[in-house]
């Protein structure tokens, strides 16, 4: 017994840690593609993200102290995250370009900004570490819970429990309010949404530029927990396992949610795996590859038929129809 | 679909001039030199042979991703996973270049092969669940991206060697390189699969436009629902397309296994050979002839990049930058059109106006 709770004692905190920069930026796409907007420019968004997290960083450490400076990067990465991710909302709405082809520029851009400016401050291919990391600690009163506690609440990171709560939150604005009905109505169907009087175009903006705020603080969520620094590969993929979630989420907040802390689970399996009985026997690369393959599998329809919103990938033009 | 409109060839260069533009404005806000930087940028793609043999070098690659993404999209589908079989294509031709020993006309077409077929394997994936299953083809590339760079580590790692990061060169009768070519540019990797690369591009032409194939491919991406009506089977030619698709991207894997390398290492990442394809494909009309130019012009940014620090201090990665904005200038062509037409009206108003005024 005390081996099983050893075990997700050292699994489950880990898992959480990955999950949770996957979490707020599946729950930006969820907000996007939701709209219609396909958004492969997740990557980027992370990308935008950290480089903001870990400068902002680096630039406020001396006057803000180690408590403040990481939560003050991350809101600053995710305000001009959002101004970012305007470009793709520019690029798809206004312009009716290609989504996907618009995200992949938007995956571009943001690497190219990002490694530009730092040549551009720093003189150098990657920035120095950080001091104001995000730091784990104890919840307070919740941590005392037997078995629970140990496992959840102790040696934690806040930014966990703040993404765990975000997707309730999301799934209420989504399903629960006026604001959700009309964004999901606009993905699904954008004349009929049109005629009764919303405007399409902008709740697409306001849905581009909210994946814009969850994937620049999921990115710089995920410099300051792991990286610590900014270079070429701090963001290495995490954007496209975040659109995974979406998907094998099924579009859904909470599903994004389950998905993510899923794909946190394998990727905290790929590294910590070997110290674990049973799984040391398994070649690393097949859980590094499990969550790819699930995802997959899941589209097949193994696990559940996904449907996309209806709209998804298609230019609203008035009066086409 | 707006990617196949894109026939003319005005937009894609409009593109490349407002891109061109924006980096030069950047570098000015920056304190640079454009003038300098760009005159840099020129002389470090062809100022002397070593230059324009790197050019060469790195346009081979990425002519085949180029046609690898403009393939799948004359069907309508989206190819994000030509990274993936890069890589597969990669692994297979330094597999068969290691494990065999057979005389060059033998081997060296068998390497070449086998990256094919490995790259073509990998598109078929995607392509039978998109047509069996209705599956969105670029979840499942991207998926199938990372089941290839972690699956290809491993085998290189644990397979084809013995704990190392990295196998061993390939036998002199599975390489691309020969002594003529290298010793006209000097120093430089460049390999004849150049040649290659120009024999696909053919092919890809003669394919498309040329036979049955070709036609119900395009039909299909022009309207399923018509091309089923008439007769074709739409899930047919969605795999063929992506198995052909992923066939171009294996040859583009092979290119950096026999050709540039001669051996695979661990890959920390995507080689971004597969992702440079789409902006290449998109910029080239998804033509033969237009991904070409469009693989030509990427090798040209991308290799004189590298002398811009040295010769004008600017950063290269302000190239990358360049290179985003002119695919996103393409992408949102309706933008190049609508200001057109905003200039057509303008032009007319003024001319009625000049008319008007000479008659008052």
């Amino acid at each position: 017994m005390s081996a099983i709770i050893d075990v997700l004692q050292s699994i489950i905190p880990s898992a959480f840690l990955f999950a949770t920069p996957l979490i707020f930026t599946a729950l930006g796409g969820v907000f996007s593609e939701r709209s219609g907007i396909i958004n492969i420019g997740l990557e980027g968004l992370m990308i935008m993200g950290a480089f903001l997290g870990v400068v902002i960083n680096l630039e406020l450490y001396p006057i803000l102290g180690s408590t403040l400076t990481p939560w003050v990067s991350i809101i600053i990465a995710a305000i001009i995250g959002s101004l970012f991710a305007s470009l793709h909302a520019i690029a798809t709405v206004t312009f009716r370009a290609d989504q996907v082809v618009s995200g992949v520029a938007i995956n571009f851009l943001a690497l190219g900004i990002g490694l530009f400016m730092i040549k551009q401050l720093y003189g150098k291919g990657q920035t120095d570490m950080v001091q104001g990391m995000l730091r784990s600690t104890d919840i307070p009163i919740l941590s005392d819970i037997p078995l629970i506690g140990p496992i959840f609440f102790e040696n934690t990171y806040y930014t966990n429990w703040i993404a765990v709560i975000l997707a309730f939150v999301v799934w209420y604005i989504i399903f629960k309010t006026p604001f959700g009905l009309r964004l999901r109505s606009v993905g699904e169907h954008p004349f009929a949404a049109d005629s009764v009087g919303i405007n399409v175009n902008r709740m697409r903006y306001i849905a581009v530029m909210l994946s814009g705020f969850f994937g620049g603080a999921g990115g710089a969520i995920f410099a300051l927990t792991f990286a610590g620094n900014f270079y070429m590969g701090t963001i290495n993929g995490q954007g496209f396992i975040a659109l995974a979630a979406v998907v094998f989420g099924k579009w859904h907040p909470l599903g994004a949610l389950g998905a993510a802390v899923f794909f946190g689970v394998a990727q905290s399996l790929s590294v910590i795996g070997g110290g674990i009985p049973l799984l040391d026997s398994i070649p690393s690369v097949y859980l590094q590859i499990a969550p790819y393959v699930l995802t997959i599998l899941a589209l097949v329809g193994l696990v559940g038929r996904a449907d996309a919103p209806k709209a998804l990938g298609t230019p609203f033009v008035k009066g086409s129809r | 679909m707006n990617l196949q409109k894109l026939s003319g060839a005005w937009i894609p260069i409009v593109s490349i001039i407002f891109g061109l533009l924006a980096g030069a404005i950047i570098m000015l806000i920056f304190g640079y030199n454009p003038i300098a930087g760009y005159i840099a940028l020129i002389e470090g793609a062809f100022g002397n042979s070593y230059f324009t043999g790197q050019t060469i070098l790195l346009t081979t690659p990425y002519i085949l991703s180029g046609l690898a993404v403009a393939f799948a999209f004359r069907t309508g589908l989206l190819n994000i996973g030509v990274e993936g079989q890069v890589l597969v294509g990669w692994l297979a031709s330094v597999t068969v270049g290691l494990l065999f020993d057979f005389p060059m006309i033998i081997h060296l077409p068998l390497a070449i092969l086998a990256a094919i077929i490995a790259g073509g394997l990998w598109g078929f994936i995607p392509g039978y669940f998109k047509a069996r299953f209705h599956v969105h083809e670029v979840i499942v590339t991207i998926m199938m991206n990372y089941i290839a760079l972690y699956s290809t580590n491993a085998i290189v790692r644990n397979v084809l060697t013995d704990g190392s990061d990295r196998t061993e060169y390939i036998s002199d009768s599975a390489s691309l390189k020969a002594s003529w070519l290298s010793n006209l540019m000097p120093n430089s990797n460049v390999h004849t699969g150049i040649f290659l690369a120009i024999v696909a591009a053919l092919f890809f032409w003669y394919f498309i436009e040329k036979t049955k194939y070709g036609y119900e491919l395009k039909a299909v991406g022009f309207n399923p629902h018509a091309s089923q009506y008439a007769g074709m089977s739409v899930k047919r030619n969605i795999i063929l397309s992506m198995t052909i698709s992923g066939g171009f991207a294996g040859l583009a894997g092979a290119m950096e296994g026999i050709g540039n390398f001669g051996y695979m290492s661990l890959n920390n990442g995507f080689t971004n050979i597969g992702f440079d394809g789409i902006a290449i494909a998109l910029l080239g009309g998804n033509v033969a002839f237009g991904v070409v130019l469009a693989a030509g012009l990427f090798g040209f940014l991308k290799v004189g990049a590298l002398n811009m620090p040295l010769s004008a201090g600017v950063p290269n990665e302000l190239v990358d930058i360049i290179t985003a904005l002119i695919i996103f200038f393409v992408a949102a062509s309706y933008m190049i059109i609508l200001l057109r037409d905003r200039l057509k009206t303008l032009y007319q108003r003024i001319k009625n106006k000049l008319k008007g005024g000479g008659r008052s």
